[in-house]
């Protein structure tokens, strides 16, 4: 016993996993101590997931071994994982809107108790970690950041010795989070280790004592993230120096060529969320931003914008001075108006469809690819040439299918097809969502030098740290309301989180409830009190 | 009006409520499993037959409901393996499954047009139903009150059970289930069969208790109010009741007021009235829900494992 009580919790022993054409994890050997936090960094494709279904049991490793509390063990399933005591929150939850959380809870278990009694432990874990949930409520009313507290509880409940959280913040505003990291802290001073998957590098030093770094499979360096700089361990996860983005000074000082005023819309069913007298202005060669918590009114707005939807809209967008809001997509297009929407796969380009097929879809207009009714092939062949050129897209040629292509080279496609065009306006949703570092580098860089070119770049996106790397201004969408733009430049990341919270009127003009109207989500998205 | 003649109305009303109660509790199982079966009318064709031709063989009625379960339950399972294993539209297999059903059952039945079967006796002792009162507690048939007790399980079945929460569960997130470590396939497998066998004891009522003889067409489109009524109840079992007792009592009106010489309409207008009711039933709720908001997220939707 004595032994297995120094024994790190969990060890991992020269991992490996291949999978046709690749090898996911090569080799990987880490430790992590009782009571760790431990960082398991890497980009996209690194190997990261691939090892965390390995240690829950959801895939069975090649070669290597598992030791935890000093015992070598075997998990070929996450029930046996979870016996074992490893818990895990996903990044995508497995909720069902339609039920309580008590019912949720209730379904993630192997062996729930009876109804009162789960529900007096799911109040007794709430209260011991301060965490503020109702037990009772359905998960379509809850915040995001209160479904995940539904994920922790249900991962808390089995009591674990060791807890996984897969990028567990890329969709929390800063409160959260730092509430996040309370609960975090507080867990593993009682004893149970964390296994922190993330990529953002701040949160690494803030959180972490240990750090693993994964890149193509292998562990390139193992450190303590506190002693490290943000730059070397992103260097030490790409391998090779981070380009820093060109200066954006000398843009943004048009006037203003696109307006958006009083813009209302009604939310999709069931359970969207209605556009409330939104109003913005972009200047020639701006980047505006428009931060919040998914499901916030981001794709009604987007959705709004590129003329998706035309029922119920009231409002005006004006573009020099001609009001498109009452044209189609296409004719949105043709006066000037890009717009690349959130989802690559079946939104932004047909899977099945060729890269010059996809290309005719969005650029026929624009670019001459079709006239009179008529595809011109060679035209269409020779723009996604261009644009695979241009944005160095990795593909096997205009005639590869969308489908066939990484997330990352796709987005670059997507980006490129639109950028290429020379529009006037570039609407885009979660540009970089789920690309790789380099990837996403390029992209922004590709939004930048377009706004250089006097456009105006509308983008609309969850992850924060890209908004101030990118835009002169941002606002804060919430309940599908649009707070007062804020410069950047100075910019109170307090003020930003609270906005995305939900708290109005934080010295901000922009948002008026309406007496009686408001969804009961909004009394739920008040941040509670500090731990 | 008598005493005695509004007993024999409320009873009627009884007797034409149970069996949409009990095919729409079993639809209503499926479809809170995530599957939209369109081929009830079909499955309680198949189990009317099948009760009727085991019946008059054998002279046990119980027996012929309960080979109408099991026929009906098999045709489900080839509507569950159409559509769940090979993933087939599920609105055109179930509009295929009644078709076939249709043809089936007329097949099968031709040598028992115009013959007569045994039906089930009382349960209670005849002191019991003496009175008209009394008549109107204990008088019905015993799948009357069969449907009232499985009313009561699925209800208590669909919210307070383990079981229940599953199948809820797979309706409203198949993916999310199946990452959880639900079978998906397995419980709608079950839902369906479920269903199969409620159509099958349904459509038995008609031809062994109702009119205790077989007729092309018994169930003369019963099996489609039984599929309206689902959503007339949003999916609720205590609803359901509410709503097979309500159409009970439209059908009664429609028979009475052609017993009681009702002529200022066409008898086929009066023969139209629960269908109409259907409708109007239907486009009301649809249009104050807005297509019924209650409805399990993935009702229709064809269900393909990944990883």
């Amino acid at each position: 016993m004595g032994a297995a009580a120094r024994a790190p919790r969990l060890e991992l022993k020269a991992i490996s996993k291949r999978f046709p054409g690749v090898v996911a994890n090569d080799h990987v050997s880490f430790a992590v101590p009782a009571g760790a936090i431990h960082a398991l960094l890497g980009e996209n494709g690194a190997g990261k997931s691939t090892l965390v279904k390995i240690i829950y049991g959801v895939q069975g490793a090649d070669e290597g071994e598992i030791a935890f509390d000093g015992e070598r063990v075997q998990i070929s399933s996450p029930r046996e994982a979870r016996a074992l005591g490893i818990g895990m929150v996903f990044q995508h939850f497995s909720l069902f809107e339609a039920m309580t959380v008590l019912e949720n809870i209730a379904l993630g278990m192997d062996e729930p108790p009876p109804r009162r009694e789960l529900e007096a432990r799911v109040r007794q874990v709430l209260d011991t970690y301060g965490l503020s949930l109702d037990p009772y409520r359905h998960v379509h009313t809850l915040s995001v950041g209160e479904r995940q507290r539904i994920e922790i509880v249900r991962a808390l409940l089995q009591q674990p010795k060791l807890l996984i959280m897969d990028e567990p913040t890329s969709v929390l505003t800063p409160q959260e989070v730092e509430q996040l990291f309370e609960t975090l802290r507080r867990l593993a001073s009682e004893g149970c280790s964390i296994l922190y998957i993330s990529h953002k590098l701040h949160e690494i030093k803030a959180l972490c004592q240990s750090a693993t770094i994964l890149r193509g499979g292998k562990v390139v360096a193992t450190c303590d993230p506190r002693e490290e700089s943000a730059r070397s361990m992103a260097e030490l996860m790409i391998g090779g120096s981070l380009k820093a983005l060109s200066d954006k000074s000398g843009a943004a000082k048009g006037e203003a060529r696109f307006v958006v005023a009083s813009l209302s819309a009604p939310g999709e069913p069931p359970f969207g969320t209605s556009l409330k007298d939104v109003s913005f202005e972009v200047r020639s060669g701006e980047i505006f931003g428009i931060a919040g918590v998914a499901g916030n009114g981001q794709n009604e707005l987007m959705a709004v914008l590129s003329g998706e939807t035309g029922k119920g809209v009231t409002g005006s967008i004006h573009l020099d001075g001609a009001e498109l809001s009452r044209l189609s997509v296409g004719a949105r297009r043709r006066a000037g108006l890009a717009s690349s929407p959130e989802e690559r796969n079946g939104h932004a380009a047909v899977p099945a469809m060729s890269l010059a097929d996809n290309a005719i879809l969005s650029a026929r207009s624009r670019m001459g690819l079709a006239s009179g009714g008529v595809i011109k092939a060679k035209a269409a062949r020779d723009y996604a040439a261009k644009v695979i050129e241009a944005f160095s897209v990795k593909a096997t040629g205009p005639g590869a299918a969308a489908g066939s292509l990484s997330g990352g080279n796709l987005q670059k496609f997507v980006m490129g097809r639109e950028i290429m065009q020379n529009p006037a306006v570039l609407v885009v949703s979660q540009p970089t969502w789920g690309v790789d570092a380099g990837a996403a580098s390029f992209i922004r860089q590709a939004m930048i030098d377009l706004a250089a070119k006097g456009a105006c770049v509308v983008v609309v996106s969850q992850d924060l740290d890209e908004l101030l790397e990118l835009c002169d201004r941002l606002a804060v969408i919430n309940e599908g309301r649009l707070s007062e733009p804020m410069a950047v430049k100075g910019i109170s990341i307090e003020r930003v989180g609270l906005l995305m919270g939900g708290i109005h009127g934080v010295g901000q003009a922009g948002a008026k409830p309406e007496a009686g109207v408001r969804r009961p989500t909004a009394d739920a998205r008040q941040p509670e009190p500090a731990l | 009006m008598s005493l005695d003649l509004l007993v024999a109305i409320l009873m009627t009303v009884a007797g034409a409520a149970t069996p949409l109660l009990i095919a729409g509790l079993g639809e209503l199982v499926v479809e809170k499993s995530g599957v939209l079966n369109l081929g009830v009318e079909g499955m309680m064709l198949i189990g009317a037959v099948t009760g009727f031709a085991v019946a008059t063989t054998t002279g046990l009625p119980v027996l012929g409901a309960l080979g109408a379960m099991a026929a009906a339950a098999l045709a489900s399972a080839i509507f569950a393996f159409l559509v769940l294993t090979l993933m087939a539209n599920q609105v055109a297999t179930g509009l295929a499954l009644t078709i076939f059903g249709t043809g089936v059952s007329a097949l099968i039945g031709a040598p028992f047009v115009g013959i007569t079967t045994p039906t089930f006796g009382p349960i209670f002792p005849e002191a019991l139903t003496s009175s008209p009162l009394l008549r109107l507690v204990f008088g019905h048939s015993p799948v009357v009150y069969l449907g009232l007790i499985l009313t009561l399980a699925v209800s208590w079945f669909l919210a307070r059970s383990r079981a229940g929460l599953i199948l809820r569960a797979v309706g409203e997130s198949d993916t999310a289930a199946h990452a959880i470590g639900y079978p998906v396939l397995k419980v709608r497998y079950c839902a369906i069969l479920f269903g199969g066998a409620m159509a099958g004891l349904a459509g038995s009522y008609y031809s062994l208790v109702l009119t205790p003889m077989w007729a092309e067409r018994l169930t003369a489109g019963r099996g489609w109010i039984a599929i309206a009524l689902v959503v007339f109840a949003s999916w609720k079992p205590g609803r359901m009741l509410a709503g097979a007792y309500l159409f009970g009592l439209v059908i009664t009106m429609e028979l009475q007021a052609k017993a009681a010489g009702f002529n200022m309409f066409a008898p086929e207008v009066l023969a139209a009235l629960p269908y109409v009711a259907t409708i109007a039933v239907l486009a009301i709720i649809s249009a104050a829900k807005r297509g019924g908001a209650n409805a399990p997220a993935c009702l229709g939707k064809s269900f393909r494992a990944t990883a």
